[in-house]
């Protein structure tokens, strides 16, 4: 095991795919950066520093800088993909993915079954998403609810540098086109990573980090931590909660929310997008049709109002999913009737 | 044509206000208080106002994630912007935009824009509204040498020329797509306006860091797209003197570049040498302005810092319906 923070597992894991595989490339916006300019390349690596150094040692063929053309990075991804190559393609904000809608909703994630089944797309989109940096309604936003509605593509959210490692490396060996969602406010945590260079987490199978037998809490990503704090906290009243970090929406692990569920009969899902039609509405009407016998409450989901990212600290603040309201829907729940 | 002493006096005064309001944010952004990000304008001063001096109200503009230069220059209200950069609800956009999305419609600012390439399209329909209108209005979109590589902006071309809008496409070429050389990410060796001509319009090239070459160059393009010869489009070859954010480490420039550029390339400079060479104005005159504008920004600040803070409510403040 090694230590490193969840910025440093995605562009270590990108290494060692490039080198393990040579049809493994990587392109997006300023990936290098400073591509003709006086300072000269690899003046970034990234504005995440999430592709620093590969430049250097992988060249100008398979880490692509790109300009700013989203729908044509994309398109190049699928395409590079179709031709045989494993692309790792850069949204820079994940909120850029409405540039580039059409080449991932209606062209990559249509190919394999359009086809007939006669194509695979390995490709993978890496993308930061999330607010808490007032970046305000088009630098912000969790677009996973949309990606996971549409048939076709793979959604991952790694809420730990371990899972970043094992998820990254699933993408990158898949053959199907993959969505791989970071948390910008997850870049700079640390944790510990398995050295071993074919550690793999298959998408589908959550993780239960906190176990307890009156409440499920169903998450991923940044608020995992949120829900873990609230765990922690309730623990010590002597209230048990089952924390469950998805990891992937697309496949969903429905066994371990049910499994949970039919134990502590009480459900709160826990999601950074808006709240209509959304991943916890999802889960909410999963949990009511196959695990209905077991409620003893209505489940719960704590989720930012139905409006855009706001701005201002105070507003940002107030619109996003916290620890308190994260508590205060598990207590709830404990007082239903 | 020679502008009056008015009308240059207003000129330096926009440019000063833009330059001084950019600045004092650099400083400010280093203490923590504002928040977000902020992409400044400092060094591209005489395009927006050498673009806007020939505008009104009804003309409208649309702007980019560096939008601050033309916002003021378009006369969003310099207290508005500085409350909403510091996230008031007495800010232009009630502390919901902050810098990337600053707006005024009344202004005829049709709104900066968080996505690069995302303002051209709407410029185009704004266009398409004032040829309805028939008052000879016209639309501009301000994009960045960045922008131009972004497809919209083609498609946006475009339709104007099959629309024959009175769309006006203004490519600030600073030479910096975010972290990326103009001389790598675009393909025609640094000429975006041999793009615009290839879809069927007439173009125009000119010194950025000249308000004069700017004004002047507009006058020409203006009384082009007005008489309803079509949309055209702009090329300013200008430079930016801060990141492409705040924050931004620079690693890409050569050494001393943002030192040369400033004393070479500074259209402030430039029009103050410019002007008393002429002996239009004399150094005493753009003091004064120097001194007022700075008194602005003071003012500006103190008032956005005492103005009052969003709260929880506001959340749900112009939303149709709430969940």
């Amino acid at each position: 095991m090694a230590k490193m923070m969840y910025r440093d597992a995605v562009v270590s894991t990108i290494a060692e795919e490039m080198e393990r595989d040579a049809n493994v490339v990587v392109l997006g916006e300023d990936v290098v950066g400073g591509m003709g300019t006086a300072g000269g390349p690899e003046a970034i690596g990234g504005i995440w520093s999430t592709s620093t150094g590969l430049y250097g040692k992988f060249g100008k063929d398979r880490v692509i800088d790109t300009p700013i053309s989203e729908s044509a990075i994309i398109g190049a991804a699928s395409g590079l993909a179709l031709a045989g190559k494993r692309p790792i393609a850069e949204l820079m904000f994940a909120d850029f993915i409405g540039v580039s809608l059409d080449q991932i909703w209606n062209q990559m994630g249509k190919f394999r079954y359009m086809f007939g089944g006669k194509t695979r797309c390995p490709a993978v989109i890496r993308m930061a998403y999330g607010a808490g940096y007032n970046a305000a309604a088009q630098h912000s936003q969790s677009v996973h609810q949309m990606l996971t509605g549409m048939p076709g593509l793979k959604v991952v959210m790694p809420s730990t540098p371990a899972d970043v490692k094992g998820l990254l490396r699933a993408a990158i060996r898949d053959d199907d086109p993959v969505i791989f969602l970071e948390h910008k406010a997850l870049y700079g945590v640390t944790g510990e990573v398995p050295d071993d260079p074919d550690f793999v987490i298959p998408f589908g199978h959550a993780r239960l980090s906190r176990a307890g037998e009156d409440v499920t809490i169903v998450s991923s990503g940044l608020l995992l931590g949120f829900c873990e704090q609230v765990a922690d906290k309730l623990a010590a009243e002597g209230i048990g909660c089952d924390v469950i970090d998805l990891r992937s929406t697309s496949p969903l692990d429905e066994e371990a929310i049910l499994d949970s569920v039919e134990v502590t009969g009480r459900l709160v899902v826990v999601d950074e997008a808006p709240p209509r039609c959304s991943l916890a509405t999802d889960i909410c009407a999963l949990v009511a049709n196959k695990a209905f016998a077991s409620l003893k409450a209505p489940p719960q989901a704590v989720t930012p109002p139905h409006t855009p990212v706001p701005f201002a600290r105070e507003l940002e603040s107030a619109y996003l999913p916290s620890a308190d309201k994260i508590e205060a829907a598990v207590r709830k729940l404990l007082a239903w009737r | 044509m020679q502008l009056s002493r008015e009308a240059l006096l207003r000129a330096y005064r926009q440019m000063k206000v833009i330059r001084e309001f950019e600045e004092r944010l650099h400083t400010e952004i280093q203490t923590g208080e504002i928040a977000g990000f902020t992409h400044l304008y400092c060094g591209q001063e005489a395009v927006a106002v050498g673009v806007c001096e020939h505008l009104d109200t009804a003309d409208k503009i649309v702007s980019t994630h560096r939008g601050h230069g033309h916002c003021l220059a378009k006369g969003c209200d310099l207290d508005g912007m500085m409350k909403e950069i510091w996230g008031s609800r007495e800010g232009l956009c009630k502390g919901k935009g902050g810098s990337m999305h600053i707006a005024d419609v009344d202004q005829g600012m049709l709104g900066a824009n968080g996505i690069v390439g995302g303002g051209a399209p709407i410029a185009v329909g704004a266009a398409l509204a004032a040829k309805l209108d028939g008052q000879g209005k016209v639309s501009i979109a301000f994009s960045g040498d960045g922008a131009c590589n972004q497809g919209t902006t083609f498609e946006a071309m475009n339709m104007a020329v099959v629309t024959q809008a009175p769309a006006i496409f203004v490519f600030e070429n600073n030479h910096y797509s975010e972290h990326t050389g103009v001389d790598y990410a675009v393909g025609t060796q640094q000429d975006i306006a041999s793009r615009a001509e290839a879809f069927g319009m007439k173009v125009w090239r000119a010194d950025g860091t000249d308000f004069f070459a700017v004004h002047d160059t507009m006058r020409e393009v203006l009384d082009h797209v007005r008489a309803g010869q079509g949309p055209a489009a702009v090329e300013f070859d200008t430079e930016r003197f801060f990141g492409h954010f705040e924050g931004d480490p620079q690693r890409y420039r050569g050494p001393g570049e943002v030192d040369r550029l400033r004393a070479t390339r500074d259209c402030l400079t430039k029009f103050r040498e410019s002007v008393t060479a002429a002996k239009l104005l004399d150094g005493g005159d753009l003091d004064a302005i120097d001194a007022e504008v700075m008194q602005a920004i003071e003012a500006a600040v103190q008032a956005a810092r005492a103005a009052p803070r969003p709260t929880a409510d506001d959340v749900l403040a112009d939303v149709y319906i709430a969940y």
